[in-house]
C-alpha cells in the first residue's frame, strides 16, 4: 500500500514519518516511531489507554488516523516529565499508590494533566467525570482520584515557582 | 488496626515507592506488545465463527500466496500432544485439550476458537491473508447453558467423555459432566427437621471476564541452534516455560521465557493462547514474530471465569447456621476444569457449620476455557451462601454481622474439606465490621439500603527461588521470578531490607527470565508476597549467616561470637569489634569471594484470609440502577508489608466485584455467538460507577510466614456479589438471585412487585 508523508510536532520536536493511510496514530507511534508508552487495550476508543493530547485535546490515539496529525501538536507519555524531573502528577500518582500494573497509567496521566490544564482545582465529581472514558481493572479507582487531588497543590505551587 | 500484638517493624508497615514506579508513570516500562526485535514479523489468527462445529477442511494454499504473507500454520504444524494433567498452580490443564485449544484439531468448541495463523510482514497483511484461509465446517449444535448442558439429551462436546466422581467411578454414558464431587458431614436432614427457620434458593451467575487492560502477546523467536526465546506477558514465566516445552515437546532447558512487564491478569494470565503458535511461526520462518490479540479476542478467545447454577438450602437454629444443602454446576468452558471444586471448599468456610451436603458438577459448555479468575470459584459460592445467611437473618429478626459472629469459624474449626483451621482471623474481621464507622451509622432515605456479606480464600504457596547479590557498595540486587503485577517488587524488597535491617532504597529487585533465577510458580493464589516474601527472608538469613562468617574471619573469632543487629556485625566478646553491613560488603572479595544469599523453597503454611464487607446502595425506581454510595471491606491481611498496596489490592477486587453484580455478563444468542465482545458492551466499572472504597485492614499474624504475611488479593472479590444483593433486598424488599443485577432486570423485578 502506498505510504504517504506526514509532518507533525510530537513532544516539541518536529518530526516526520511514512504511513499507510490505514494506520492508526498509535500504530505509527509505537511501531513505527517506537513511543511505546501509549498502550492499546482496546483499539476502539473505549478504554483510553492509548490517549494523548492533540492540538490541546485529549484524543484516543487508536481513533486518529495517523495522516490526520499533518501539521498537528502531539503530547505523549514520553514528553510529560523533563529528565528525571517527574511532572507532579507522576510524582502523585507514585505517592499514593495510583497504579499496581501500569498499563492504564499514561493514559490516565494524559487525561488528567489536560484537565488540571483547563481546571486546576477540579474537585472529585469534576475528576471523576472527566476520567470516565479511562479503564483501570487493578485500583478500583480511589488511589488514582486521590493521587490526581494530591497534585493539584504541587502544580500551582510548580507553576508560581 | 491491629488486632494482635506484632513486633516493631522498621520497614515493613511503611508505603516507600515502588522500584518500577517512575518507569510505569513515563512510559518507559516494557510491556509484552512494546517488544520489537531486529527482523521481526506479525501474526494473526484466524477464529471460528462458529460455537460447535466439525472441521472437515483447512485450505490455507491461497493465504500462503498472498503477498507479504511468509508462514501460515494450523494444528497440523503442533506436535502431538499428551493426554496428561500438567499443574500449573491455581489452574491445572490437559495437554491435548490446552493444545487443542491453542489450535483447533477434529472440532471448534467455541465462537472465537483458533483455528490456523499467519505471519506476515505486517499485520494488516496478515489479516488480509486470514480472510483467504478457506475452513470447510460442519455446523453442531450448540449448547452455551450450564443446565442445558447436563440434560441428558444435550448436544455432546466430546462423545468419549463420561462423569468422574470421587473414588475413580466413571459413568457408562457419555455427558457434558465432566466430573461430580461431594463434601459432606453431619446430618442435614435432621438438622432441617430441627431447625428454627430454613431458606431453600436457586441462585445464577453469568460468564464474566477478568477484564485485564493489556491483551495477550506473545513474540518469539526460534534460533537456528534450536533454542527459543519468547517475551510475553504473564503471570508465570515458568508455567509459559512448561505449556511450551509440553506443546512443543522441546526441553525446558532449551525454552527462555522473558517477563516481559504485565498489564494485569487477575488468573487470566497463567494459561498460554499465542506463546506456541508464535513460536512455530517463527521456527517457520527463521524471523521473530509477535502476535498480539484484539480486544474482541480477548473476550472471545481467552479464558474467562465460569457462568454459575447454585441450589442452596440452609437452616438457622438458636441463632447460629446449623446446615446447608448445595448443589453447584459451574461451566468449565469447551474443555473441563472450572473451579466448582474451589467454590465448593470455600462457600461455608466463615462458618463452623456441623451439617452440610455439597454437590459439584464441572459442566463443558460451548465457551471459551474458563481460566482462574480472582479467587476463582469462590464469588459465585459465596453468593448463595450469603444471600441465604441474609435471608435466615431476616427471618430471625437477628443482625446479620451479630448471625456471622455467632457462627463464625475460628482456629479448630473443619473447613467442608476436613482439614482444621490454623490461626485465622475470620471472628476478628466480623468485629472490625461490626464495630466500624460505617456499621454504627445509620442508612437512611428512601429506596436505600445496607447489606453485608462475608467471604473466604485459601491463599496459596507453592515454589519460589531468589538470589539476593550483596555489591562490594552495600547495595543489593535482589533476583526474583515473580511477575510483579501490583508492587511485589516493593514488597519483597521491603522483607529483604527488614531482614538485613537495611534501607528499602539499596535494594534493586528484578524480575528475571527463566534462564536467570530458580523455579518460580505463577503469581497467583496470592502468594508471591506471602511464598517469595519467604523466599527472600531466607535469602536474607543466608546473607547474615556468611557475614557473620566473614566478620569472624577477619577479627580472627568464633562464627558463633559474631552477631547481626540492626544491620551490623558485632563480636560478643569483643565490642570493640564491630561494622555495618556496607563496610563488611566492601571486603568481600579479599574475605573469601562474593556475598550472594539464596533461597529455594515449596512454601508451606500458606494462611487463609477472611473478609466482611459492608455497602449502602439506592436503587433509582424510574431506572433499575443501583448507585453504590458507601462501601467498607474489612479483611485479615496477616501483616500489611505495604499497606498502600493492601489497600489497593482490596479496592480493586471490591470494584470488580461491583461489576460483577451490577453490569457484567458474557451475553450470547441461542447458536453460541457473544453479543458484547467489546468493552463498550461488555462494560466494566468506570471512575464514575463507583465511590471511594473505604478499607480496614485487620492484622492477625499468619503463623506460617516470619512476618505473619497472609496473600491479600483474591478475596477481596468474594463477598461484593452477596453483599450487594443483600443491600438491594434491604433497599427494595426484593431478593435477586441472578446476576447481574442491571438496570433492566431489576425494573422489571420491580415493575412485577407493583
Amino acid at each position: 500500500m502506498r505510504r504517504s508523508q506526514v509532518q507533525t510536532r510530537l513532544n516539541g520536536n518536529d518530526i516526520d514519518f511514512l504511513c499507510e493511510p490505514r494506520q492508526s496514530l498509535l500504530e505509527v507511534l509505537r511501531d513505527e516511531l517506537g513511543f511505546t508508552g501509549s498502550k492499546e487495550g482496546c483499539n476502539n476508543g473505549n478504554c483510553g489507554a492509548c490517549t494523548v493530547i492533540m492540538n490541546g485535546r485529549i484524543v484516543n490515539s487508536c481513533c486518529v488516523l495517523a495522516v490526520e496529525t499533518e501539521g498537528a501538536e502531539i503530547q505523549t507519555i514520553e514528553g510529560v516529565a523533563h529528565g528525571e524531573k517527574l511532572h507532579p502528577l507522576q510524582q502523585a500518582f507514585l505517592e499514593e499508590a495510583a497504579l499496581q500494573c501500569g498499563i492504564c497509567t499514561p493514559g490516565f496521566i494524559m487525561s488528567a494533566k489536560a484537565l488540571l490544564e483547563r481546571e486546576p482545582n477540579a474537585d472529585e465529581a469534576r475528576i471523576r467525570h472527566w476520567l470516565a472514558g479511562n479503564l483501570c481493572r487493578c485500583t478500583g479507582y480511589d488511589k488514582i482520584v486521590k493521587a490526581v487531588l494530591s497534585a493539584e497543590p504541587q502544580l500551582q505551587e510548580a507553576k508560581q515557582s | 488496626m491491629t488486632t494482635v500484638e506484632k513486633p516493631v517493624y522498621s520497614v515493613i508497615g511503611t508505603r516507600p515507592i515502588r522500584p518500577d514506579g517512575v518507569e510505569k508513570v513515563t512510559g518507559k516500562a516494557q510491556y509484552g506488545a512494546d517488544v520489537h526485535l531486529p527482523g521481526m514479523i506479525y501474526g494473526r489468527i484466524l477464529r471460528s465463527p462458529h460455537a460447535h462445529a466439525r472441521i472437515r477442511s483447512i485450505d490455507t494454499s491461497a493465504a500462503a500466496k498472498h503477498p507479504g504473507v511468509l508462514a501460515v500454520v494450523t494444528h497440523g504444524d503442533l506436535p502431538a500432544a499428551d493426554d496428561r494433567v500438567e499443574e500449573l498452580g491455581e489452574t491445572a490443564v490437559n495437554v491435548r485439550e490446552l493444545s487443542s485449544n491453542i489450535l483447533a484439531s477434529d472440532k471448534v468448541l467455541y465462537r472465537g476458537h483458533a483455528v490456523a495463523a499467519v505471519a506476515a510482514a505486517s499485520p494488516h497483511v496478515a489479516e488480509e491473508a486470514l480472510a483467504k484461509i478457506k475452513v470447510d465446517y460442519e455446523v453442531l449444535p450448540a449448547v452455551v447453558d450450564v443446565r442445558d448442558a447436563m440434560r441428558e439429551d444435550a448436544p455432546l462436546l466430546n462423545e468419549a467423555r463420561r462423569t468422574k466422581s470421587m473414588g475413580g467411578q466413571v459413568s457408562d454414558r457419555p455427558s457434558n459432566i465432566a466430573s461430580h464431587n461431594q463434601f459432606k458431614a453431619g446430618d442435614v436432614e435432621a438438622a432441617f427437621a430441627e431447625a428454627d427457620v430454613v431458606v431453600e434458593r436457586e441462585f445464577t451467575t453469568k460468564m464474566v471476564h477478568q477484564g485485564y487492560v493489556e491483551p495477550q502477546n506473545a513474540t518469539a523467536a526460534w534460533n537456528s541452534d534450536g533454542t527459543l526465546t519468547v517475551y510475553t506477558s504473564t503471570q508465570g514465566a515458568f508455567a509459559v516455560r512448561a505449556q511450551l516445552s509440553e506443546i512443543l515437546r522441546h526441553p525446558l532447558a532449551r525454552i527462555k521465557v522473558v517477563p516481559m512487564e504485565i498489564g494485569g491478569g487477575f488468573g487470566g494470565k497463567t494459561v498460554v493462547y499465542l506463546d506456541p503458535v508464535a513460536a512455530v511461526l517463527s521456527k517457520k520462518t527463521g524471523r521473530p514474530v509477535k502476535l498480539t490479540m484484539n480486544r474482541a479476542e480477548v473476550f472471545e478467545g481467552t479464558g474467562p471465569t465460569s457462568g454459575t447454577y447454585i441450589k442452596i438450602k440452609a437452616a438457622a437454629k438458636d441463632g447460629r447456621l446449623t446446615a446447608v444443602k448445595a448443589t453447584l454446576a459451574y461451566e468449565a468452558g469447551a474443555y473441563p476444569g472450572s473451579s466448582v471444586g474451589a467454590g465448593a471448599m470455600t462457600m461455608l468456610s466463615p462458618y463452623d457449620v456441623e451439617n452440610f451436603e455439597i454437590d459439584a458438577y464441572d459442566v463443558v459448555v460451548n465457551k471459551p476455557k474458563t481460566a482462574a479468575y480472582r479467587a476463582p470459584g469462590a464469588p459465585a459460592a459465596a453468593f448463595a451462601t450469603e444471600s441465604a445467611v441474609d435471608e435466615l437473618t431476616k427471618k430471625l429478626g437477628i443482625d446479620p454481622l451479630d448471625f456471622r459472629r455467632n457462627s463464625a469459624s475460628r482456629m479448630g474449626t473443619r473447613m467442608v474439606n476436613g482439614i482444621a483451621f490454623p490461626r485465622i482471623g475470620n471472628e476478628e474481621t466480623l468485629d472490625a465490621a461490626i464495630n466500624s464507622p460505617h456499621y454504627r451509622s445509620p442508612i437512611e432515605g428512601p429506596n436505600r439500603g445496607r447489606g453485608v456479606a462475608s467471604g473466604y480464600w485459601f491463599n496459596a504457596g507453592m515454589q519460589s527461588s531468589v538470589t539476593a547479590a550483596v555489591n562490594s557498595d552495600g547495595t543489593i540486587n535482589l533476583i526474583e521470578g515473580s511477575t510483579d503485577i501490583g508492587g511485589t517488587r516493593a514488597s519483597l524488597a521491603m522483607q529483604l531490607a527488614e531482614t538485613l535491617s537495611v534501607p528499602y532504597e539499596t535494594i534493586r529487585p528484578t524480575v528475571a527470565d527463566t534462564d536467570s533465577v530458580g523455579h518460580n510458580d505463577v503469581t497467583g493464589g496470592s502468594r508471591t508476597t506471602f511464598a517469595s516474601g519467604l523466599a527472600v527472608y531466607e535469602a536474607g538469613m543466608d546473607v547474615r549467616r556468611q557475614m557473620c562468617a566473614r566478620a569472624a574471619k577477619l577479627w580472627s573469632v568464633d562464627p558463633d561470637d559474631v552477631v547481626y543487629e540492626g544491620g551490623k556485625l558485632r563480636c560478643t566478646k569483643d565490642s570493640t569489634r564491630e561494622l555495618t553491613f556496607s563496610e563488611l560488603a566492601k571486603q568481600s572479595a579479599r574475605t573469601g569471594g562474593p556475598i550472594v544469599g539464596k533461597a529455594s523453597l515449596l512454601a508451606r503454611g500458606a494462611g487463609g484470609a477472611f473478609a466482611t464487607h459492608i455497602v449502602d446502595v439506592e436503587v433509582d425506581p424510574e431506572t433499575g440502577k443501583t448507585t453504590i454510595l458507601r462501601y467498607t471491606a474489612v479483611q485479615d491481611v496477616g501483616t500489611a508489608i505495604h499497606p498502600a498496596y493492601v489497600e489497593g489490592q482490596i479496592q480493586g477486587g471490591v470494584v470488580q466485584g461491583i461489576g460483577w453484580a451490577l453490569n457484567e455478563e458474557y451475553a450470547y444468542d441461542e447458536s453460541g455467538r457473544m453479543l458484547n465482545s467489546s468493552f463498550l458492551d461488555y462494560r466494566m466499572p468506570t471512575t464514575l460507577d463507583v465511590p471511594m472504597i473505604d478499607t480496614i485492614v485487620v492484622e492477625v499474624p499468619n503463623p506460617g510466614h516470619p512476618y505473619g504475611v497472609r496473600g491479600v488479593g483474591e478475596v477481596p472479590i468474594v463477598p461484593p456479589l452477596a453483599a450487594i444483593a443483600n443491600a438491594i433486598a434491604d433497599a427494595t424488599g426484593h431478593r435477586f438471585t441472578d446476576l447481574p443485577m442491571s438496570p433492566r432486570r431489576v425494573l422489571e423485578a420491580l415493575e412485577g412487585l407493583e
